[in-house]
C-alpha cells in the first residue's frame, strides 16, 4: 500500500510529472507515493521520469480510482 | 516574429525537390491524358508513365512490373499489409509487426483483427530497435501470414535489423513487408523482402504519391475492388503528372543521397551531442549509431510538447512532435511508448537537402534558452 496519494487525475502530461517531482523531495526516503493520473502519457513518463531521477518505479496498478503509478523514494 | 523561417521537419514532407517542380510542369501540359487510351495524347501520357516507372523500379531495386503508384504511402501501406494478408490467408490469420509501425500499417492491422485475424506486435528496446529474437519466435509461429518492419523508425531515427528479421522470416517462410518510407532516396535499402512501400514526399517529390512493390512469387493478393491498372494492384487513375514529378525527384535525391548522407549525419551527431550537453534534462533518443542520416528526436523533462512547438515556431523553426498533446488522439507516440521513453516535450527533427549547418545552429543557438523559457513560465525549474 502506497503512504500517501497524489490526485493527478483531469490532469494532461507533464503536469502529473511535475507533481510527482515536487511531492517527492518533501517524503523520507522509502516513502511510496502513489500517483492516480489517467492521461495516457502518464504510464510512459513516470517509469521515464523515475530512471531518469534514479528513483523507484514500483508498479502500475489500475484500481476503483483508474490508473494509478507507485513511485518509492530511493535517495 | 521576423526570425526567417528554418524547415526542420522533412521526415514529415521534405521541400520540393526543384527537379520534381520542374518535371510536374512539364507533365501537366504533356500528361493529362489518360494513358491507358489509344489515341496519340494517351500515347504519350503512357511514354511518361511507362519512363517513371522505370526509372523508379531501377532506384528500387526492381522490375518495373513489380512497381506500382499509389496514391499516397498509406495507401500503399493498407495496400501491403491487407494484400500480404489476403494472398496467404489460407496459411493463417496472423501479421506479426514491430510495435514501432507507422499508423498506416498499424491502422490496417487494427482492420485485419476488426475482421477476424490476429495481429502479433514485437516489442522494440530502448533505443527503438526490434527485438530480433522475440520476432524469430514470433514468425516461426504456425499461422502467420506476413511479417511487417518498419526500414527505420520514422520517430526517432532508429535503422532496424532487416536483414537478420528476413532472415528470419524467410526460414519461416513468411513474406516480409517492409515499409522503407524515410529510407528510399535517402540510405541503401535493405535486402531480403517481399513487399515494399514509400511515399514522395519524403525524398522532395509530391505529396499523394506511393510506391508499392510487391516482388514476384510473392503471394499478394489487391484487397481493393477490381480494378486493372497499376498491375491490379491499386484502383484509381494515377496522378501522372505527380507520379512523373516524384520519379524525377527520386532520381536526382538518389544520385545526391550518398553525398547528402555525409553532409548530414554529422549534423545529426551534432545536435544530439549538443541537445545532450547545452539543455538540462533532456532524453536524447533512438540508436546513436545505427540511425537515419537526417533525424533525431530528444525530450525535454518537464516541458508541454505542444506549447515546446508553439515556441519554436514563433521563432521561425518548423518541427514535429510525438507528445500527446500534439496528437489528435491525445495518445503519446506509440513509438515512444514502445522504447519506454519520456513521451512530454518531444521534438523530432529532420534535415533535408535544404538545410544548412547555419540553419543548425540557429537552432542548438535558441533552443536552450526557448526551453528553459517554458520551465521557468511554468515554475518547473529545478525540480
Ligand atoms: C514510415 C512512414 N510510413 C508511411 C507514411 C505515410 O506516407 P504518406 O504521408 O504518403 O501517406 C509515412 C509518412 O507519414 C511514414 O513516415
Amino acid at each position: 500500500m502506497p503512504d500517501e496519494v497524489l490526485d493527478c487525475r483531469g490532469q494532461r502530461c507533464p503536469l502529473p510529472v511535475i507533481a510527482a517531482a515536487r511531492r517527492m523531495p518533501e517524503v523520507p526516503v522509502g516513502t511510496v507515493v502513489r500517483v492516480l493520473a489517467d492521461d495516457p502519457a502518464a504510464a510512459v513518463d513516470i517509469p521515464a521520469w523515475c530512471r531518469m531521477r534514479g528513483q523507484e518505479f514500483v508498479a502500475a496498478i489500475t484500481g476503483p480510482d483508474g490508473p494509478a503509478y507507485d513511485i518509492r523514494r530511493a535517495h | 516574429m521576423n526570425a526567417s523561417p528554418v524547415y526542420l521537419d522533412a521526415a514529415t514532407a521534405a521541400p520540393t525537390h526543384p527537379v520534381a517542380r520542374q518535371a510536374l510542369l512539364a507533365a501537366l501540359d504533356d500528361g493529362w491524358a489518360d494513358p491507358g487510351k489509344l489515341y496519340g495524347q494517351a500515347r504519350r501520357a503512357r511514354q511518361l508513365l511507362d519512363a517513371a516507372r522505370e526509372a523508379t523500379a531501377q532506384t528500387l531495386g526492381v522490375r518495373a512490373d513489380e512497381l506500382s503508384f499509389t496514391s499516397s504511402g498509406t495507401t500503399a501501406a493498407h495496400g501491403a499489409v491487407l494484400g500480404g494478408l489476403a494472398g496467404r490467408r489460407r496459411v493463417g490469420p496472423t501479421l506479426v509487426h514491430s510495435a514501432i509501425e507507422h499508423s498506416a500499417v498499424l491502422h490496417a492491422a487494427e482492420r485485419h483483427v476488426a475482421a477476424g485475424g490476429v495481429a502479433d506486435p514485437v516489442p522494440v528496446d530502448r533505443l527503438g530497435r526490434l527485438d530480433l529474437s522475440a520476432w524469430s519466435d514470433a514468425v516461426r509461429a504456425p499461422g502467420v501470414a506476413l511479417a511487417a518492419l518498419i526500414s527505420a523508425s520514422h520517430e526517432v531515427g532508429t535503422v532496424q535489423p532487416v536483414a537478420e528479421a528476413a532472415a528470419a522470416c524467410a526460414g519461416a517462410g513468411v513474406p516480409l513487408y517492409v515499409d522503407a518510407a524515410q529510407s528510399v532516396g535517402r540510405v541503401p535499402l535493405p535486402a531480403g523482402w517481399s513487399v515494399l512501400t514509400a511515399s514522395a514526399h519524403k525524398w522532395g517529390g509530391p505529396s499523394g504519391v506511393g510506391l508499392l512493390a510487391v516482388r514476384k512469387g510473392t503471394r499478394w493478393e489487391s484487397p481493393w475492388p477490381a480494378d486493372d491498372r497499376e498491375g491490379g494492384r491499386t484502383p484509381g487513375s494515377v496522378n501522372l503528372p505527380a507520379v512523373v514529378a516524384a520519379a524525377a525527384s527520386l532520381r536526382a535525391a538518389a544520385a545526391d543521397a550518398a553525398a547528402e548522407e555525409t553532409r548530414l549525419a554529422p549534423l545529426v551527431d551534432r545536435i544530439r551531442a549538443r541537445v545532450a550537453a547545452e539543455v538540462p534534462d533532456v532524453e536524447v533518443v533512438g540508436d546513436p549509431v545505427l540511425r537515419l542520416p537526417h533525424l533525431v528526436t530528444f525530450s525535454c523533462l518537464y516541458v508541454d510538447g505542444e506549447a515546446l512547438l508553439h515556441a519554436l515556431d514563433r521563432r521561425g523553426f518548423a518541427v514535429s512532435s510525438g507528445s500527446s498533446c500534439t496528437s489528435s488522439t491525445l495518445r503519446p507516440s506509440h513509438v515512444l511508448e514502445a522504447m519506454g521513453v519520456l513521451s512530454h516535450g518531444n521534438v523530432r527533427v529532420s534535415l533535408h537537402r535544404e538545410t544548412t549547418e547555419a540553419d543548425v545552429e540557429r537552432f542548438l543557438a535558441e533552443l536552450p534558452g526557448i526551453v528553459a523559457g517554458l520551465r521557468a513560465e511554468a515554475g518547473v525549474v529545478g525540480l
